[in-house]
């Protein structure tokens, strides 16, 4: 039998249309799979997986130590990285991870005029600001999520001591991942935004951690050398992984892993103030972004 | 109904008057927007499509009010900006389905119409490969693609001809005029170039500086002008004895070319014309009405 492609006219669409919440769902989807170059040319893909492969790295490391320590019976009780600590040890790696993707979600679409097309669709910029800002925010989460479950899990299948405090630990780090995931990918995104191509995008997100924490450092140093430890503690704020260590050190009673712990008192609430504020603040500036795009 | 319509519509920017004073209304079908650069034609898209508010006035589509019911309007409508904006590193496919799934329809859906709409407007292999890589041509039907892939009532193309060469002009026209007949979806299409939109809309509105110039079906444009032209075989010796014979039986006669131009009298200038001819035993090439050009009757 020959196979014919037979012309069957136009076909008119009659079936559902889901919405806007739909919409919205499909942009953060789209998104999120950008953020790991899915749907991308391999060129795409290499940076954000070496990454988060690299970023699997110490956990496996750390379960396959666990196991042979425990088999030759050094004992249940190992732990070599603290939930709470994994992201602020690896903090230049996100850092990276940041600068690299937050461009292709952040600018592409103005780079190359696509936001026409979203604007003509029904949804407000809001939705756009929202489901990329909670695009960035997941594919982060991934990143700092999936290695602390390698390490609870190794900690399961090793059969370590303590596992209710393991798995209280494991929620709190949790946590802790979504609080870096939503303070990193609004400051990402604002710098990104504003920087249509790719390279400055990069360039500038890694500068604004690089300054930040290089700064924030040399401050806490001196501060530290002169004794005026409440100094060195507030710098912390302004450095993104210090300031978010310091508020789970503060809301879920983790152990501080950045060179200063929040200062006593006031130090805990009006850092957690601070990432609220960042959050808020970038969604405006993306916002009005966007809007202005829009409307060209 | 009209699909469009617009009350008084004016609109301001820092230093310029983009819209004055516009009131249309259009019926479905094919409409040409025409205006030079800068005539306001994007603006007045934009304002539609609920993008950007109006400074006075009011406009709905679809019965739908711009100002209030824009949601609603950009279910049913299609937008294909005049611009370039598609992003280089996704193949046609993904991004169709991509946009598809933003426009509401569910997955299976999305990727059924993303193809069936690809196919429609001419890419077939080479939506695999990412589209930083298409010529001018393809990227425009990539642009139209998106517009219709959702199977709106209405699509505005914004300069659709932009930027292609007299081939890829006229196939784009070819298929904007299926969109208009066999797709059955109505087209608002702008150009500067009046003589493109001449072959493909049914009704043009044409605006400068913002002001409406006219608004009238294309019919009542190149109504027939009451000249008839005439050729004949046999060059000038069969042109001359026919215009000699006609002119003294009363009609007016100008040569044009190889043939004739004669003014109507009436309904008997055929009939005059015809047995002239054949009382002369010429070969008769080519009768017909000669019809105005738009363009004439934009210059005038």
């Amino acid at each position: 039998m020959t196979s014919v492609i037979h012309d069957i006219g136009y076909r008119h669409y009659d079936g559902p249309r889901l919405g806007r919440a739909y919409a919205v769902r499909s942009l953060f989807t789209h998104n999120l799979r950008a953020a790991y170059g899915l749907g991308r040319p391999v060129k795409a893909k290499i940076m954000p997986f070496l990454l988060f492969t690299i970023m699997l790295l110490p956990a496996a490391i750390s379960v396959a130590i666990t196991a042979l320590a425990s088999s030759i019976g050094s004992g249940q009780s190992i732990n070599l990285i603290r939930y709470s600590a994994y992201a602020v040890y690896l903090q230049p790696l996100i850092a990276i991870f940041l600068a690299a993707q937050s461009p292709v979600l952040a600018s592409r679409d103005l780079r190359f005029h696509v936001t026409p097309l979203y604007f003509s669709r029904p949804l407000s910029r809001l939705d756009y600001v929202l489901a990329k800002y909670g695009a960035l925010t997941a594919a982060l989460f991934i990143l700092l999520g999936t290695p602390i479950t390698i390490l609870f899990i190794g900690a399961l299948a090793t059969k370590q001591k303590h596992l209710g405090t393991h798995a209280l630990d494991w929620a709190g780090g949790l946590v802790g991942c979504l609080m870096f995931a939503l303070v990193l990918a609004a400051i990402g995104l604002v710098v990104a935004a504003f920087t249509p191509r790719r390279g400055f995008g990069v360039t500038a997100v890694m500068a604004v951690y690089l300054i930040s924490t290089a700064a924030v450092t040399s401050i806490q140093g001196i501060a530290e050398s002169q004794t005026k430890f409440g100094v060195a503690r507030w710098a912390g704020v302004f450095t993104p992984f210090n300031l978010v260590d310091d508020v789970q050190v503060w809301a879920l009673g983790a152990k501080s892993s950045s060179p200063e712990p929040p200062p006593s008192g006031l130090g805990g609430p009006v850092f957690t103030l601070v990432c609220v504020a960042v959050v808020a603040g970038s969604l405006a500036i993306l916002y009005q972004r966007f809007r202005k795009a829009g409307a060209r | 109904m009209s699909i469009i319509a617009t009350r008084g519509l004016g609109k301001q920017f820092p230093g310029v008057l983009a819209l004055d004073e516009l009131t249309i209304d259009i019926e479905p079908g094919i409409v040409g927007l025409v205006g030079a650069n800068g005539a306001g034609k994007s603006t007045l898209i934009k304002i539609l499509l609920g993008l950007i508010p109006p400074t006075r006035g009011q406009a709905s589509v679809l019965g739908l009010d711009t100002a209030r019911e824009s949601l609603k309007i950009r279910e049913l409508v299609g937008y294909m900006p005049e611009n370039d904006c598609l992003p280089p590193d996704v193949s046609a496919t993904e991004f169709i389905v991509h946009i598809a799934r933003v426009s509401g329809l569910p997955a299976t859906a999305a990727r059924e119409r993303a193809a069936d709409t690809l196919r429609h407007v001419g890419l077939y292999e080479e939506r695999y490969r990412p589209i930083g890589g298409y010529s001018t041509g393809m990227r425009q039907r990539v642009k139209l693609a998106q517009a219709l892939v959702h199977d709106p009532k209405l699509v505005f193309l914004d300069e659709p001809t932009n930027g292609l060469d007299p081939a890829g002009r006229d196939e784009m026209l070819a298929l904007i005029q299926r969109i208009g007949t066999q797709f059955g979806i109505s087209v608002l299409v702008t150009s500067h170039l009046l003589g493109e939109l001449e072959r493909v809309a049914q009704h043009l509105v044409i605006i400068d500086g913002g002001r409406l110039l006219r608004s009238q079906a294309v019919t009542a444009f190149t109504q027939a002008s009451g000249v008839l032209a005439v050729e004949v075989d046999d060059e000038a010796a069969g042109r001359d004895r026919l215009g000699h014979s006609l002119a003294e039986a009363g009609l007016r006669v100008h040569p044009d070319g190889r043939g004739l131009l004669i003014d109507i009298a009436d309904e008997t200038t055929y009939d005059l014309v015809r047995d002239c001819v054949a009382d002369l035993g010429l070969a008769l090439v080519r009768m017909e009405n000669r019809r105005h050009r738009i363009e004439e009757v934009f210059s005038s």
